[in-house]
């Protein structure tokens, strides 16, 4: 028997672009265990957002996660409308349909990307890369920002697509499904990656269930399921797209999923540029936003997104709590890994599509003894990594003046 | 050392500065925005510039984000196995300053506050422009230092 093999991957480590921390146990070559560790990117934006009125919380939100920044800023005001009693105008609930649709394509292309990087197939990041810049311009060209649109305000949407722009959005999404049919035909019928991504990373479908997993990582394991079609919020009622599954089970699943969804939200922009109703930007928003509570879904790029709000009828929020995907997806990375080899380790957490920055959220158990104080749980991190890691953090110090 | 030999040194340096990138609590959007300037269209690599994964082979060290008290010391880990002579550019505004997360409890304002800092690149992202423009001008003030230690050396 070989012996049992700790190792440590991360915070900082050529595969993940983001600081987070994995404990493989190794038997031999195969995994046995690996335990997730998450909480470097913690911000505390959710206390952050107590203490500053909505319109600034919204710039607060939309730095979640930089790549899915419409998603938490559209969610959060989906929730403040709701409290708020606003009817938003059926043309900027369009507009932010179309820009959603924009960052799911930046994003599942941005995915392809990294995925083929993980498992050494450099040329097609590069050229997903290329093809991305095509809709980061497009964005740019619509909210004049290539990745913190900040397109929404409280009521609407503070900017409208002209005809001209809409000319220019059919041609990119041409020029895009063009594209994406190539790397559909690259990703799925290549064999090298097949043979690298098949049987690779196995979720069946009760596990998914089980560990909670979410939005394409879930649609790879049967579970069809997706918030725009089941909430209907902004215009997704007002447009016919399918729910792509794949019943893979595994990092080929996912891949064939996320390539079928791009192809998906081209054919839901062109729906929507051709229906864009005329009315009115924007209806005019209170500051102070009266009691009450609620609730608000949304489907980002990597799944479910929930926000919570509760208003006590201040301009600010008394309470404000997220959940972005990765923390549903990223308890199934230990299930996915299960008699799994090393190799396999970064492209199957690459293939949740993690964003940790979303992620980071704290929680305090409150039941007497798991209470802890800032200060309490800054010393037991220091002391875990004293007793494992054989790290001294107590002792770095710096070399210069 | 002989003259020839430090010219030869130096050019290789500017020709070549190798990258480390770390994410110190960003969002993400630096990140990506990162990544896309070393991507085809901005194409950061025709000055030679390589992303690596190590921080013992770079020269340069990409910080994006305001650093969390959680990612603090393992920052000061990794300027420290930078090689001399070592740079830290600063990407984004958060980086900068602390932008919007000015006065959240588990954030520091900025990468200075951690470790020095060569190079500030503003933006919130910083766009993949101003990167490469930042990372340019890094390289022509190294270059201008180290043409003037040499004509110090010389007399």
């Amino acid at each position: 028997m070989a012996k049992k093999l700790v190792i440590p991957i991360g915070p900082q480590h050529p595969a993940l672009k983001e600081p987070a921390s994995f404990d493989v146990t190794l038997q031999g070559e195969k995994v046995e265990n690996i335990l997730v560790k998450l909480g470097y990117n913690h911000r505390g934006i959710e206390k952050a957002c107590e203490n500053k009125p909505y319109l600034h919380d919204l710039y607060l939100i939309e730095r979640v996660c930089g790549i899915c920044s419409h998603s938490h800023a559209t969610c959060f005001l989906q929730a403040v409308e709701e409290i708020a009693g606003l009817n938003v105008p059926m043309r900027a609930k369009y507009i932010r349909s179309i820009i959603g649709e924009m960052e799911r394509i930046h994003s599942h292309l941005l995915w392809l990307g990294v995925a083929a990087h993980e498992i050494g197939f450099d040329t097609l990041l590069m050229y997903t890369w290329r093809d991305r810049e095509i809709i980061m311009d497009l964005l740019a060209l619509l909210t004049g920002n290539r990745v913190n649109y900040a397109v929404n305000i409280l009521g609407g949407v503070r900017k409208d697509i002209s005809e001209e722009e809409k000319g220019q959005i059919l041609k990119a999404m041409d020029v895009l499904e063009e594209r994406t049919k190539y790397y559909a035909h690259v990703a799925t019928e290549e064999i090298t990656i097949k043979k690298r991504l098949s049987k690779v990373g196995y979720l069946s479908p009760e596990d998914a269930v089980k560990m909670g997993a979410v939005g394409p990582t879930g649609r790879a394991s049967k579970i069809t399921r997706d918030i725009r079609a089941e909430d209907k919020y902004a215009a997704y009622g007002e447009v016919d797209f399918k729910v792509i599954s794949d019943d893979n089970c595994d990092v080929f699943g996912r891949a064939v999923v996320r390539i079928g969804e791009l192809m998906e939200s081209y054919s839901i922009i062109r729906q929507l540029i051709k229906k864009l109703p005329v009315t009115p930007l924007k209806v005019p928003a209170p500051l102070r936003i009266p009691a009450g509570e609620a609730i608000s879904r949304y489907e980002a790029p990597r799944g479910e997104d929930i926000h919570y709000v509760r208003a006590n009828g201040t301009d600010k929020p008394e309470r404000v709590k997220l959940r972005a995907p990765t923390l549903a997806n990223v308890q199934s990375v230990s299930t996915m890994l299960q008699k799994g080899y090393l190799a396999d380790v970064t492209i199957v957490i690459a293939a949740i599509d993690p964003c940790f920055s979303c992620t980071d959220r704290m929680i305090v158990a409150v039941n007497g003894k798991d209470e802890m104080t800032w200060k309490q749980l800054r010393q037991h991190s220091i002391d875990w990594y004293k007793k494992n890691r054989g790290v001294d953090f107590t002792k770095v110090k710096l070399g210069i003046k | 050392m002989i003259k020839a030999v430090q010219k030869l040194i130096t050019w290789s340096r500017l020709k070549s500065p190798w990258i480390i990138h770390f994410n110190t609590g960003a969002c993400n959007a630096c990140d990506i925005e990162i990544v896309a300037a070393l991507t085809p269209t901005y194409d950061l690599e025709r000055f030679g510039v390589q992303l690596k994964g190590t921080p013992r082979h770079a020269d340069v060290l990409l910080c994006s984000g305001p650093v969390t008290r959680q990612i603090k010391d393992r920052l000061v880990r990794i300027y420290e196995q930078l090689p001399e002579p070592k740079f830290v550019v600063a990407v984004g505004t958060c980086a900068c300053s602390g932008g919007v997360f000015e006065g959240c409890y588990n954030m520091l304002s900025g990468i200075d506050e951690a470790i020095p800092v060569n190079a500030y690149i503003p933006g919130c992202p910083a766009s993949p422009d101003a990167i490469i423009d930042g990372i340019t001008k890094l390289l022509k003030s190294f270059e201008e230092s180290e043409a003037k230690k040499l004509t110090k050396a010389g007399g």
